[in-house]
């Protein structure tokens, strides 16, 4: 490759989202490349899982304008298995339970039709898994269980983007490591980038997951726009230290945004 | 029927029951639409045939779907009746000396004073209601099967009960007996040939099962649009005893009413109902369980998943009365109703009777699928009418404990049909 940025593999322009009466996105302009690993910023209620259920495909987030490339398709209209099959994949903060339905199951679907034996197993050592392979999915999980059953299910999709929707909230230390090797081993984020071809866009409030994951672009998106972008670990140290209202008035912000 | 050999005890008995049934032939059920019993001729004679390989294709294939292999590899002992004629019953070489199984007539025949005083019309009131009298008065056979005490038969024992003309009604009465610490799986399918459109079916069954012995008894119908069946079942536990009940319904049928009662006499006894059932086309289905708890430490618990689609109408009932302190039980059923034109009714029922100590608890519940739960399987790539089919197979299939492997498989296979048909 000589060019100098990767070719966008998403490429969201101009993006106005509601849901219901309310307009909780107003104009999200966000380019991801293959191979990098955005960080998601953001006050609560700030939009920032509105943003990642709009690129699924939930029902209930209405695009009033704008669109969601992905590899070159326009996502809007596109149902939510269509969106998967075409290479995107999401791990959810609270997931729901489905009775009757078991993690094993889950695994087979993600991986589109039946994980490999081989695979399944490579999985179970991973995570941990054990005797939750069996269980009905989600169905009295601990918040270590669901995560790492999430991750679990984007390791046998391998999605050409991944979005993680608050991958450390509830979630002790160990298990946070646990994740965050998984997210690692799904984007190869310790790999140069030029190595790299799935993308990752991750949601965190506490950014205790860029100790287990390298990240290349941070955002922080306030009341409905992306106001900031910079280094993920320079964006969290001064939110840490300042707040998200001090962030992002400071100037850098300004001229960026 | 009498016979001269019977003691005049076992006479006077015979002509109770007789007394009893003509008194309630014209005696509706208290559940369930009336059916016009006289419209019906008895089903009509067969000849015998030596093999299960010689039935007619089409017969095998309708009645292998509830669980009855021709090939009886995995099989114990085989009985089949082709509308009134046993034209069938053998036992294999391995369990010859484990097994009886042959008509009820002929268990009179032989065994007529035992059966008399101990299992004939013992667990059902022959006077009930018309079609314990119809099947009293005008008996067409059913199967007798016994497991000798301390046998434990773990590869199932299989009865089919097979309709193959329009306009009769097959008359049945059952009798199991699992003796002392004996253990047996018997799986039983009741079929009607594909051309058969308007019946009745009217079996009675009495099941007893030993002190320390084990029945699992899984029953899979395949009904027809105008085919009507009333079982009456009776199910007698004694000390430590097990009785599982496995009842799969996933065809249409004009309308089905059943309600087994359970008596759990033995101290910890125990009677376990599962039941999976699919409302389809016009079927009016009543269907439910009723756990007497009466030894000391007896348990019960009932599981129904019910499924309703098209104009069918459902009921699942469960009742338990507890008559003793130590006793505990429990009911849950849940259904999905998936037709603005389907109606669902759960209707569970407890009783404490002179128990204060009786634990006996519930949860109903009639919701559909959640959609956040079809996303979710839609987010990992399966399109939409294949999430809401494997949520729905989860929902019926429930996990049943110590089910052996070959009925698991027949019911899964037979979910998996519904489901493709539905779809």
């Amino acid at each position: 490759m000589t060019s100098e940025s990767p070719a966008p593999l998403l490429a969201i322009e101009d993006l106005h989202v509601s849901v219901g009466d309310r307009e909780i996105l107003r104009g999200i302009d966000l380019t991801i490349a293959e191979g990098e690993t955005h960080v998601l910023l953001g006050p609560n209620g700030g939009g920032k899982s509105t943003l990642l259920n709009t690129i699924v495909g939930l029902p209930g987030y209405r695009v009033t304008s704008g669109r969601i490339m992905f590899k070159g398709v326009d996502l809007v209209g596109l149902e939510i298995d269509e969106r998967a099959r075409l290479g995107i994949g999401i791990a959810f903060q609270r997931p729901p339970a489905v009775r009757g339905v078991r993690l094993r199951q889950m695994l087979d679907v993600a991986a589109g039709g039946s994980l490999e034996p081989e695979l399944a197993e490579a999985l179970d050592t991973q995570l941990n898994l054990g005797h939750m392979l069996e269980r009905d999915v989600n169905m009295g999980f601990s918040g270590g269980e669901a995560k790492r059953s999430e991750m679990a299910q984007l390791l046998a999709q391998m999605p050409d983007l991944a979005l993680f929707d608050e991958p450390e909230s509830g979630v002790d230390l160990d298990n946070i490591a646990v994740v965050g090797s998984a997210i690692n081993a799904l984007l190869k984020s310790e790999e140069r980038i030029s190595e790299r071809r799935r993308a990752g866009l991750i949601i965190t409030h506490t950014g205790h997951i860029l100790e287990f994951v390298n990240a290349d672009v941070g955002h922080v998106l306030y009341s409905g726009r992306l106001a900031c972008k910079g280094n993920p670990l320079d964006l969290i140290e001064e939110i840490s230290s300042h707040g998200y209202d001090k962030c992002v008035e400071c100037a850098l912000c300004q001229t960026l945004a | 029927m009498p016979d001269a050999r019977l003691s005049p005890e076992a006479l006077e008995r015979l002509a109770e029951i007789r007394t009893a049934a003509e008194a309630a032939v014209d005696k509706p059920a208290a559940l369930g639409p009336d059916i016009d019993i006289t419209r019906f001729r008895t089903v009509a004679e067969h000849d015998r045939i030596a093999s299960l390989e010689s039935l007619q294709r089409q017969v095998k294939e309708t009645a292998l779907l509830s669980g009855f292999d021709a090939d009886e590899k995995e099989r114990s002992a085989s009985y089949f009746q082709m509308d009134r004629t046993p034209i069938y019953e053998r036992v294999q070489k391995a369990f010859d000396d484990a097994i009886e199984i042959m008509s009820t007539e002929e268990a009179l025949k032989l065994y007529g004073e035992e059966m008399v005083a101990n299992w004939w019309w013992r667990a059902v009131d022959p006077g009930k209601d018309k079609y314990t009298a119809l099947v009293a008065l005008h008996q067409t056979e059913g199967y007798f099967i016994r497991v000798k005490a301390g046998r434990k038969v773990e590869k199932p024992i299989q009865a089919c009960l097979f309709v193959s003309e329009s306009d009769v009604s097959q008359n049945v009465h059952n009798i199991i007996i699992v003796e002392d610490g004996a253990e047996a799986n018997v799986i039983t399918g009741c079929n009607i040939h594909t051309d058969v459109k308007e019946g009745l079916h009217a079996g009675i069954s009495e099941f007893y099962v030993g002190k320390g012995a084990k029945l699992t008894f899984t029953m899979v119908h395949n009904w027809a649009e105008d085919f009507s069946v009333r079982p009456r079942t009776g199910i007698v536990v004694e000390e430590d005893g097990v009785y599982i009940n496995n009842y799969v319904l996933l065809k249409p049928v004009k309308s089905i009413q059943a309600f087994p009662i359970a008596k759990l006499v033995g101290d910890r006894s125990t009677a376990v109902f599962n039941s999976i059932v699919y409302g389809l086309k016009d079927s009016v289905i009543d269907l439910g369980s009723e756990t007497q708890l009466i030894g000391e430490g007896s348990r019960s618990e009932a599981v129904a998943r019910t499924v309703s689609m098209d104009r069918s109408t459902v009921y699942s009932r469960g009742r338990l009365i507890g008559r003793t302190n130590t006793c505990k039980a429990h009911l849950d059923c849940r259904g999905i109703v998936q037709s603005a034109e389907s109606t669902q009714w759960a209707i569970p029922d407890l009783a404490s009777e002179g128990a204060p100590g009786a634990e006996l608890s519930h949860e109903a519940a009639i919701s559909p699928i959640a959609a956040e739960e079809i996303h979710y399987l839609m987010t990992r790539g399966l399109p939409k009418d294949e999430a809401v089919s494997m949520i729905t197979r989860g929902f019926v299939n429930i996990e049943i404990p110590g089910l052996p492997e070959v009925l698991r498989r027949q019911i899964d296979k037979a979910i998996e049909e519904t489901s493709k048909e539905a779809m």
